[in-house]
């Protein structure tokens, strides 16, 4: 009855703005941010790179590590905030790519930043009750921030994608469970056709993601009956490096035990990727028996608390594809201009 | 089979010409072409017109019956009137469609004319229809454009062979200098290899100054079999040789980049049904669409051995007085480049140096001349060769 | 470009699939349906290109195609890939580090896009390997 990760795949673009750059341009202080935030640089897709983009690159990455054979997979949920088509789904074009059509399901999810995590819930099921024998759930995004907003320092691209399955020989974490805490909170959204994200401001904290990273902690812990001490370690939504760090302390996690998935100082947010690009640079260093927790977060708002038990079939396929420090080694820095033109953020015509 | 012969020839200015629409230029070569010949147009058995791309430079297809109603030769005469293409070689393929339907005896007095009226549309737009020439699929859709395109010739060029930007640039300076001498060139000034050294980069290697321009234009050309020639003009030009081949549409199936096979086989073709060889032939009219394509077109030609073809520009070999004057008339790059005319008026070019009316381009006791017209980045070409004497 | 037009070569865009010649061993991408040597003796099959080749030659473009405006300068480059054919592409790489006889590796990049409110194209580009 168990079900697990069979695989993962990530893919970050090379491209990096400092904080202090972005700084410069709206006149604030760089290094009172960067303190604040826990965030030095984010990572910034190029000119022909967006959430499809990076949803295949990460979809191939996670079949090449475990060269699993595509037709298997009976399922492709991708979750975004920064899907390029409103109506037609990033999910079909990935699909194609990795060639998982035509027997399949498919669908594009949205729930801010824990759209991905929704999607490994969706696997899930689907996957324990027989419906498919692999799923793929995704991860990306390429958010935007609004030139001056605070968002502007963190909203980066990347993506995470996962292979869920329940095949004892091909697990190489098993999901142990899975606990959501959701309500109708409107801590942060963008309306449709608008370019840019609204958010609450300190509202987005205590009520919102403290108040469901927490709830959905506590009920995973209380149903499973663990605490802390039982994990090795441990991967919170990274808006920022302050809301993770934070809940993990609130949550009895060290800091030790949070600091291989806690990427967002090199890497800015990305959103539906946060969490799942926390959990497989985590998985880039777990050993087997290891037992990780962790806790995904979106705005709107709600929270999926997983705990993961590593297998000893990591050690087989761990190496196969590059591992999130690959992929946040060697950046390119850019200028707040080169930027901008990179996010659509100069008005063309 | 008979032999052919030139019994007319006009070309039109080559430039921007703001004034005259697609219309105008191409009545007015057939009409200059005609008046040449001293032929009526009721004399007319057929019309070949080469025309690479009507329909999006001013939204017009069935060109041959436009220009045969426009010439005035469609409501009364009824003329049969064909449109040609093959990309930047229209113009050699109607002359060679000309010659065949003569040649054959189908017609007796045919009409070889070509044209393009290429600034009623925006660059990007010129830029855009001219893409149509590559592989639209495979190239055009990977970012490629013509400059693009030859450009990796050139860079291969000068990998293998060691050719230099210099020596680019020194085929436009001479086509240039050549230019000042044509009165219906577009450009007539002098240029430096400096010029073009310094000029914009378009692409690495090839700079603004090494590529040809966007040209309105038209020429046309009168045919006849030879053997009734002398009953037109005391200055008759005879087709020699004539030969067309084609190759892979995309620059990356070529067997070889640096070289045109399709203009080494048209070269071959003619060759040997003129029974001569690259030796014999005293000017010729090659395409530079741009700097590269004269280099690559020497060697195809078989003038210079393949890879040197830069050094041959560099030591003067195909300047005016040099071993084998190439492009008198100023070439693609100085003339102009109005796509469907160019392979007429290199024709027509020809037929200028080997009746003596050539001015001060003029290539002393020229007996035997080459044109040679190329579509795209080398997917189909035309080797005409012309001579003084049957 | 036209839906159905991007559409019926999607998968030969996306995954590198072109064609193998079973008569005379020759494999062929971009796609086509008639070996070229073989022609009607031939007997093509679709074959999945592994991605890994190495650039033949190259431009850096300044002025750009249609579509392509923003993305200046940018490397074209024509790469044959290691079974064999050889195509074009545009290569992700700062002008100064491309050089002839480069290794490269395929990735899944944008092409393109039909205006705003039009479809948008993916496929295959290459980078350094």
């Amino acid at each position: 009855m168990s079900v697990g990760i069979v695989s993962y795949g990530t893919y970050i673009p090379k491209y990096r703005i400092k904080v202090e750059d972005i700084a410069k341009v709206w006149g604030d202080n760089a290094d009172i941010l960067s303190a604040g935030l826990m965030v030095n640089e984010k990572s910034v897709p190029d000119l022909d790179e967006d959430t499809v983009t990076i949803a295949v690159e990460a979809a191939r990455a996670a079949i090449c590590r475990s060269s699993l054979d595509p037709s298997r997979i009976g399922a492709i949920y991708t979750g975004s905030e920064s899907h390029p088509y409103a109506v037609k789904p990033t999910s079909t074009i990935v699909a194609e790519a990795v060639e998982a059509t035509p027997e399949m399901t498919a669908a594009d999810f949205e729930f801010a930043c824990k759209a991905g995590s929704a999607g490994m819930q969706a696997c899930m099921g689907l996957v324990q009750s027989g419906m498919a024998d692999l799923g793929l759930a995704i991860g990306s995004d390429v958010s935007q921030g609004a030139p001056g907003d605070a968002l502007e320092y963190t909203a980066a691209a990347g993506g995470a994608a996962y292979i869920i399955g329940n095949k004892e020989e091909e697990m190489v974490a098993i999901i142990e469970d899975t606990y959501s805490f959701t309500t109708d909170t409107p801590d942060f959204w963008r309306r449709e056709g608008m370019p840019y994200p609204e958010h609450g401001g300190r509202f987005t904290g205590e009520p919102g993601y403290f108040k469901h990273v927490l709830g959905a902690a506590r009920g995973l812990m209380n149903k499973l009956g663990t605490s802390a001490e039982d994990y090795d370690y441990a991967v919170f939504h990274q808006p920022n490096g302050k809301f993770p760090s934070r809940v993990a302390k609130m949550l009895g996690f060290s800091k030790e035990k949070i600091a291989p998935g806690l990427v967002v100082t090199r890497l800015g947010n990305t959103y539906s990727g946060s969490c799942l690009m926390g959990i497989a640079a985590t998985l880039d260093q777990a050993k087997p028996g290891d037992r990780i927790f962790a806790t995904a977060f979106g705005s709107g708002a709600g929270a999926d608390a997983f705990s993961f038990r590593v297998t000893d079939k990591i050690d087989k396929i761990r190496d196969k594809a590059p591992k999130v420090e690959e992929l946040l080694a060697n950046p390119v820095y850019m200028d707040y201009a080169m930027y901008a033109k990179h996010k659509g953020k100069i008005k063309r015509s | 089979m008979r032999d052919v012969a030139i019994i007319g020839s006009y070309t039109t200015k080559f430039g921007e010409m703001w004034e005259r629409s697609f219309r105008d230029i191409v009545v007015e070569a057939g009409v200059g072409a005609l008046e040449d010949a001293g032929v009526g147009g009721e004399s007319i058995d057929s019309m070949f017109v080469g025309n690479m791309s009507g329909g999006q430079f001013v939204e017009q297809e069935h060109i041959g019956a436009l220009i045969a109603d426009y010439s005035g030769l469609a409501a009364g005469l009824h003329v049969p009137s064909t449109r040609v293409e093959a990309a930047c070689a229209s113009g050699g393929l109607a002359f060679r469609q000309g010659i065949q339907s003569v040649a054959s005896g189908y017609n007796d007095i045919v009409v070889a004319a070509g044209v393009e009226k290429m600034t009623d549309v925006s660059s990007v737009g010129a830029s855009s229809a001219l893409a149509a020439a590559a592989d639209r699929e495979w190239e055009g859709m990977m970012g490629a454009t013509f400059p693009g395109l030859y450009a990796m010739i050139a860079r291969m060029h000068m990998q293998q062979y060691g050719t230099t930007s210099e020596q680019l640039a020194q085929v436009a300076v001479k086509n240039h200098k050549n230019g000042t001498n044509n009165p219906i060139a577009q450009y007539r000034n002098n240029i430096t290899v400096d010029k073009v050294l310094n000029s914009i980069m378009v692409a690495d290697p090839l700079h603004i100054f090494d590529c040809s321009p966007i040209t309105d234009g038209a020429a046309a050309l009168v045919l006849a079999p030879a053997e009734e020639a002398h009953k037109y003009t005391d200055t008759p030009i005879y087709v020699k040789g004539s030969g067309q081949a084609s190759d892979t549409i995309a620059l990356h199936d070529r067997r070889d980049i640096t070289t045109l096979d399709a203009s080494v086989y048209a070269a071959k073709r003619a060759y040997e049904m003129a029974g001569i060889g690259p030796d014999d032939i005293d000017v010729a009219e090659v395409h530079d669409c741009f700097t590269i394509a004269e280099i690559c077109a020497i060697e195809d030609l078989g003038f210079v051995k393949k890879g040197q073809g830069g050094r041959f520009v560099e030591d003067g070999n195909t300047a005016i007085g040099g071993k084998i004057p190439v492009n008198t008339s100023g070439g693609l790059k100085a003339c102009g480049h109005p796509v469907g005319a160019t392979g007429i008026k290199q024709a027509a070019e020809i037929v200028n140096q080997l009746r003596g009316e050539a001015g001060k381009r003029q290539v002393e006791g020229a007996e035997i001349g080459l044109a040679h017209n190329v579509g795209g980045s080398g997917a189909t070409a035309l080797v005409h060769i012309l001579g003084r004497e049957r | 470009m036209s839906v159905a037009r991007f559409w019926r070569q999607q998968v030969q865009r996306y995954n590198l699939v072109g064609n193998h010649c079973r008569n005379c061993d020759e494999y062929y991408y971009p796609p086509r349906t008639t070996c070229p040597f073989c022609r009607r003796n031939g007997e093509m099959e679709e074959h999945k290109f592994s991605g890994k080749g190495e650039l033949v030659t190259y431009t850096i473009i300044h002025s750009a195609a249609e579509g392509f405006e923003h993305q200046t300068p940018y490397v074209l480059g024509i790469v044959k890939l290691e079974e064999g054919p050889r195509l074009t592409s545009q290569i992700i790489a700062q002008p100064e580090d491309v050089n002839i006889g480069m290794k490269v590796r395929s990735v899944f990049r944008k092409l393109g896009e039909s205006g705003d409110k039009g479809m948008l194209h993916y496929g295959t580009k290459f980078t350094p390997a």
